[in-house]
This record gives C-alpha cells, sequence and structure tokens, in this order.
C-alpha cells in the first residue's frame, strides 16, 4: 500500500516537474557553438542581451575546439538521441550534410520577412540554402587572402604593398636582406592551406580557381597553371624561418606583432591578435589583399544552423535567426571578431580601417562574381577532399617535392576522395 | 529449506552484485565494436548509414597513401618503442637488483614518468626538442653554437622523437616489472652457479635472463598494444606533422572518422586495429590460461 502512494506521488512529482520544465522552454534558446576565447565570447554576449530584451533566456552549449571538431561531433549524438539544439554554430559543406539529414528547421518565412535573399551574397546563400530552403543564419564573413605587416618594418625598408606576386618575392627578398624574417607562418596542415588558397588565386585568377578547388576539374588540377602554384609554394616556404613547423597562428601573427617578422598570410581573424596587443591599422600594422588577388574574395563564413525543434520552442528559434541577421548585431559582432558582417547593406561607420576595406571588398567581389568559397576552410569543396588536398599541399610544403609530383598527387588524392 | 533459501542467496550475492558492470561492459564494450565491424561494411560518411557496400572501404582503405604511411609509421615507432623499452628497462632493473643504497629513492624516480599521461608527456617533449626553445637553443646559450639537433622539424626524424618521448614516459615500468621478476629468482640458482665459477655477465646471460621469460612476453604484449593505439601523444607532440609525417593508425582513424566524414572507412581502420591488437593478446591469454589449467590438474 505505502509503495503504491509512494509510486504514485514520484510520478506526480516527475510530471509536474516535466510541466514546468514546458513552461520554462516557451522562450528559451539553447545554442551550441565553439567561441569560448575571450573576443567572441564577448560578441556573442550582444546577442544574448538583445534576444534577453525580448524575454528569450539563452542557454548557452559552448564546446571548446578551435576547429568546432568536438561540438560536430557532441552534435551529432545529440540530434542521433532525438533532442537537437536550438541552433548550432557551422561551417559551409557541414551546413549542406545537415540539410540532406532532413533535421534541420525551414527559416524561409523569416527570409521573405527580412529580404535576406537580395542581402546576403549569394555565393553565402550557397551554403544558408538546403534544396531551395533557409536552414542556416549567417552571422559573419572571414576571407583568406589577406596580408598582415609590420608598418615599422615596410617604412624603415621603403616598401610599399606589392600588387602581384614578383613585387612580393622583391619585398620579401628586402626583409629577408634586412635581417627580419619575411613571412611568418606556422607549418600546419591547414595554414599551409590558407597560403594555398592566395597562391591558386594570384596564378590562375577567379576562372582557374573556381575550376581547380570548386568544380574540381581534373584538368585543372593536372594543368600547367597548377605546377606553376607548387613551385609559388617552393618560393615562399624558402620565406620562412627554420622553426615553422607545427607553429600555432597566432604565435606567427605576434611575430609579426612584435617586428621579428615582415607578414603574415592569414585570415582576418588574425586582425583581433593586432587589436589585443594595441595595435592600429595603418600606424602600426598594414592590412591589404594577397599580391595580386584584389578585387576577388576566397571566403569562410560562420553560420548558425536552425533545428527542427517542438512548437513550443519555434517562436524563440525564429527570433534569434531574425536576431542573427539584424543590422545592429552583425556590426557589433563584425566589429569585435574581425569579419565582414554577412549582408552588404549594413553601414561601417564602426569598423576600423581594414574591416572598412573587408567590407567594401566583399561587395565588389559579390557584384562581379568573384567571392568564391576558400578551399582551405572548407568553402569550396567537402570536408574528403579538402583534407585529401591538405595532405599533398602540406607534404609538398614540407619537404622536397618536386612541383610535377605535387600536382600528380593532388589530382589522384582529389579523384580518390570523391 | 530457509538453509537452502540461504546458501542459494549467497551463490547468487556476487554475481549479482557483478551483474550491472557486466552488462554494460557487453554494451559499451562488445556492443560497440560489433557495431563499428557493421559500419566499416557500410557507406557511412557523415552520418552512420545502413546502406551495405561489402568490402569497399577496406580496399578504398588499403588504397590510401595515408593508411600506408601510418602502418609504416607504427612499424618504425612500435619496433623501437618495445626494443629500446625492453633492454632500457632490464638494464635498469639489473642495475637496481645489485642491492644498492638508496634503491628505496631511485626506484620511483624512474616510475613517476608513468604516472604523467600522454598529454603532458608530449607538450613537455615538444618544448624540449623545439630548437627555438629547447635543448638546442640552451646548448646555443652556454656556448656550443654548431649544437644541433632538429629531429623534430624534419620529415624523416620526426617520428623517432615520437620515441624517444614514448620511451621515456615507458621505460620505468617496464624496469619495475623486470625488477619483479628478478626479486622472483631463487637465489639458491644463483648461488649454485656461482660455486660453478659462472662469471656475472654468464650467470645472466645463461640463467637469469631465461628465467625472466614470462617477464619478457608480459612487457611485449602491454607495450605493443600501447604503441597501437597511440594516439594522445602524437597529438600533443607533433600533431601528425610535419606535414603528415607522424601519423599513426590511431590519428587516421580519428581524422577519418570525425573530421573528414569518411566514417566507413574510419571503422575499417579501426577493425584492422583491433584485429592487430587480438593477434597479439589473443595468444598471450590462451597460454596464460593454459598454463593455469595445467596447475590444476
Amino acid at each position: 500500500m505505502n509503495l503504491k502512494k509512494l509510486v504514485a506521488a514520484v510520478g506526480c512529482a516527475s510530471i509536474a516537474l516535466i510541466a514546468a520544465q514546458n513552461v520554462q522552454a516557451a522562450g528559451k534558446v539553447e545554442v551550441l557553438h565553439w567561441w569560448t576565447s575571450g573576443g567572441e565570447a564577448k560578441a556573442l554576449n550582444v546577442l544574448k542581451d538583445d534576444l534577453q530584451k525580448k524575454g528569450i533566456t539563452w542557454e548557452d552549449m559552448p564546446v571548446a575546439g578551435g576547429g568546432g571538431e568536438a561540438a560536430m561531433t557532441v552534435l551529432r549524438a545529440r540530434v542521433a538521441s532525438g533532442n537537437p539544439p536550438t541552433a548550432a554554430q557551422m561551417l559551409g559543406f557541414d551546413i549542406q550534410d545537415w540539410g540532406a539529414q532532413g533535421v534541420v528547421a525551414n527559416l524561409n518565412d523569416v527570409a521573405r520577412e527580412e529580404n535576406w535573399d537580395n542581402v546576403i551574397p549569394a555565393a553565402i546563400q550557397r551554403f544558408s540554402k538546403y534544396d531551395g530552403k533557409w536552414i542556416a543564419a549567417p552571422v559573419n564573413v572571414h576571407s583568406t587572402n589577406w596580408i598582415w605587416a609590420n608598418k615599422k618594418i615596410f617604412d624603415e625598408l621603403g616598401l610599399t604593398p606589392p600588387t602581384d606576386f614578383d613585387g612580393m618575392v622583391k619585398a620579401l627578398d628586402k626583409i629577408k636582406a634586412a635581417g627580419y624574417i619575411p613571412l611568418a607562418h606556422g607549418g600546419q596542415a591547414w595554414q599551409d592551406a590558407t597560403l594555398f588558397d592566395s597562391v591558386v588565386m594570384t596564378t590562375g585568377g577567379p576562372e582557374f580557381y573556381q575550376k581547380a578547388l570548386i568544380d574540381l576539374d581534373q584538368d585543372a588540377l593536372k594543368s600547367d597553371t597548377m605546377k606553376q602554384v607548387f613551385e609559388r609554394m617552393r618560393i615562399l616556404r624558402s620565406y620562412v624561418d627554420d622553426n615553422f613547423s607545427g607553429r600555432d597562428w597566432n604565435l606567427a601573427s605576434a611575430m609579426v606583432i612584435d617586428g621579428k617578422a615582415g607578414m603574415q598570410i592569414m585570415g582576418d581573424w588574425a586582425k583581433g591578435e593586432f587589436l589585443n596587443a594595441g595595435k592600429k591599422p595603418n600606424e602600426d600594422f598594414l592590412c591589404f589583399r594577397f599580391p595580386g588577388t584584389q578585387g576577388t574574395v576566397t571566403f569562410n563564413s560562420d553560420q548558425f544552423v536552425m533545428f527542427k525543434v517542438g512548437d513550443d520552442r519555434a517562436e524563440a528559434q525564429k527570433e534569434l535567426a531574425k536576431a542573427i541577421l539584424s543590422p545592429t548585431f552583425q556590426s557589433a559582432f563584425n566589429v569585435v571578431k574581425g569579419s565582414v558582417p554577412a549582408r552588404t547593406d549594413v553601414s561601417d561607420a564602426a569598423f576600423d580601417a581594414c574591416g572598412k576595406k573587408g567590407m567594401a571588398d566583399l561587395k565588389e567581389a559579390a557584384d562581379k562574381g568573384t567571392l568564391l568559397g576558400s578551399m582551405a576552410h572548407g568553402h569550396a569543396a567537402p570536408a574528403a577532399v579538402k583534407n585529401a588536398m591538405y595532405d599533398v599541399i602540406t607534404a609538398h610544403f614540407n619537404s622536397d617535392m618536386s612541383a610535377e609530383e605535387a600536382v600528380k598527387q593532388l589530382a589522384g588524392a582529389v579523384a580518390g576522395a570523391q | 529449506m530457509q538453509n537452502y533459501q540461504r546458501d542459494w542467496l549467497q551463490r547468487m550475492l556476487p554475481r549479482l552484485a557483478l551483474s550491472p558492470s557486466l552488462a554494460v561492459i557487453l554494451v559499451f564494450v562488445y556492443g560497440f565494436i560489433v557495431y563499428t565491424s557493421y559500419l566499416s561494411f557500410t557507406n557511412s560518411k557523415m552520418f552512420a548509414s545502413t546502406d551495405l557496400i561489402g568490402l569497399e572501404n577496406y580496399v578504398r582503405l588499403f588504397n590510401l597513401p595515408n593508411w600506408h604511411l601510418a602502418l609504416k609509421n607504427l612499424g618504425i615507432f612500435g619496433g623501437l618503442y618495445i626494443l629500446i623499452c625492453v633492454c632500457l628497462g632490464l638494464f635498469l632493473a639489473i642495475l637496481l637488483d645489485q642491492k644498492i643504497r638508496g634503491e628505496g629513492l631511485i626506484r620511483p624516480v624512474y616510475l613517476y614518468p608513468m604516472a604523467v599521461s600522454f598529454i603532458v608527456t608530449g607538450t613537455a617533449w615538444k618544448w624540449f626538442l623545439d630548437p627555438s626553445i629547447g635543448l638546442e637553443h640552451v646548448m646555443h646559450l652556454w656556448g656550443w653554437d654548431s649544437f644541433t639537433f632538429r629531429w623534430i622539424k624534419e620529415t624523416n626524424t620526426a617520428i623517432y622523437c615520437v620515441v624517444i618521448a614514448a620511451v621515456w614516459q615507458s621505460s620505468g615500468f617496464v624496469m619495475a616489472m623486470f625488477l619483479a621478476g628478478l626479486r622472483g629468482i631463487d637465489n639458491e640458482v644463483l648461488k649454485a652457479a656461482q660455486v660453478d665459477g659462472a662469471s656475472p655477465y654468464h650467470m645472466y646471460r645463461r640463467i637469469v635472463i631465461p628465467m625472466l621469460r614470462p617477464v619478457f612476453l608480459s612487457a611485449f604484449v602491454v607495450l605493443a598494444h600501447m604503441a597501437i593505439k597511440s594516439y594522445d601523444l602524437i597529438i600533443a607532440l607533433t600533431n601528425g606533422g610535419p606535414g603528415r609525417a607522424t601519423e599513426l593508425p590511431a590519428t587516421f582513424m580519428y581524422s577519418y572518422t570525425f573530421t573528414r566524414n569518411q566514417m566507413g572507412v574510419g571503422a575499417a581502420s579501426a577493425v584492422i586495429m583491433l584485429m592487430t591488437v587480438a593477434a597479439i593478446i589473443v595468444p598471450y591469454l590462451y597460454s596464460e590460461l593454459r598454463e593455469r589449467q595445467h596447475e590444476r590438474n
């Protein structure tokens, strides 16, 4: 008898608990992301506060790990167990893969209301939409074809930002002759690939880039142009210091900041390192496009993918999507992050010189159709192909492999991974 | 009747107490081994799928240059790691066994590296071997300018750095195993040998070391499976670099399963690794169990 009462009591209590949880969840978004570092976390707070004003609680689910691999693993487990988060941070082709799984929400109403189709560049929409449906809200656009240079060294040697690859080599020679490390670089596969993005673009132009790295056209991959790309990678290799292998990218940035090295080829997240060190654009450091790639932008874009959630959470999810693409948030977040807004109609008033340039370049490239996904950062080819390319690029950069051999291996690796 | 019940309870109690953990092991170890094997026959990419494609993943796996590199590295790393650990461990154990003073102090000193995790070992050795801050840098500071030690930065030698760090970590443990073995040897035998005029060298070569055969076997089994599943040390020490020079099967399996969205190929490599470990462990267990049977009969 007593036992029966106990069971009944426990049953009632748990029903009450579930009900209470549902009441709380009415205005709740749960967001999975890997923005755990100081500046990024600060930027996210803008979004949190914005939603809190609308009465929506933000439940943070940070999973540390720069590339988001750990976050993806957590996400897979959560979706498999039927308990997806409201939204999850994601990059490039992963978004499409999740779209194919049929577990994502459809944001078309919000997109129509907010005019997303007309303000977000088509190259980015290609990732945000699956099968004609908006499934993700882009937060920012990073681009990889940047060079960050120490202005003091440039002034001392009377250098100006070069405009083509040969000019770049001349500048690097001058820096070397003056006793500085010409190129600050960290020998990790993804960093080697970041150089590769720019070298392909400057050597073959946007059409070749599209053919070789996005369409994965075998003829383009085996072409003489690609051979020249690898020869140029070898040239750049001769300008890095002896201890480059395994160095993290932010330590390479520090070498430029401290005046040990002349320049670094890196995406615009490097700007954050310069700003955190108290450096000012065009006073302490220069930001310019990789020589010969002005007018094109190789991008990667962080997006929040929205998952199918119960009706009780759908409303809050829509508000979240709206808030992510609101011009105020786009501006506030990207000022902190070093990237540029994912929509081209945001005012650049709050941005520094590099940010303003980035926004102008993005608009120009989007209009000209030269806004192309970065191979190094998973916006040109799916993960399997991207990593197969990494293997060849990093093996070539870190050994004395000939350019012919590298071309042959690259074409083979891409074919094998498709 | 009462008695019978109590006896039954007494017999069943240990089994009842152990059954939850047994069930957990069955599901989470053996269940998932079966599941991984199943996945290796499917075309799983980013998500697990149920389309069976036969042995295709294994064919792809053995056509991948990366996998061959990982196997070659495992051969170099595993071979040297086991060999050096056993030799060094035996050598240290024999020295410690000479009834020296301060043995109680020296033994833990050699054993302590075992207490740090491979992540810590990897990170510490990464700094120590780095030419710009580690050994080479210190030597230059002390005025030995021609000293170079750049193994960790060179594609062809980086794998030997992994060996150095792993040996530092494990040889003390092997030493402890051999020391226990040496302590178990009957002194009478050694005395008899001494009376017969055997030199210390011969005594060790002809009597002591052959008597340590079971310890050799245990050391080999422990070290071999550690070598095959080495993952954290590589990640901390070289992260598979320079280039892909220090890729091992375990890092290969992780990257293909979780970062390259080729779960099928990753699962196939995991199965191959399991088979390799099983090929070492199963005969060992079999011989161990058979010996026990002998003792009983």
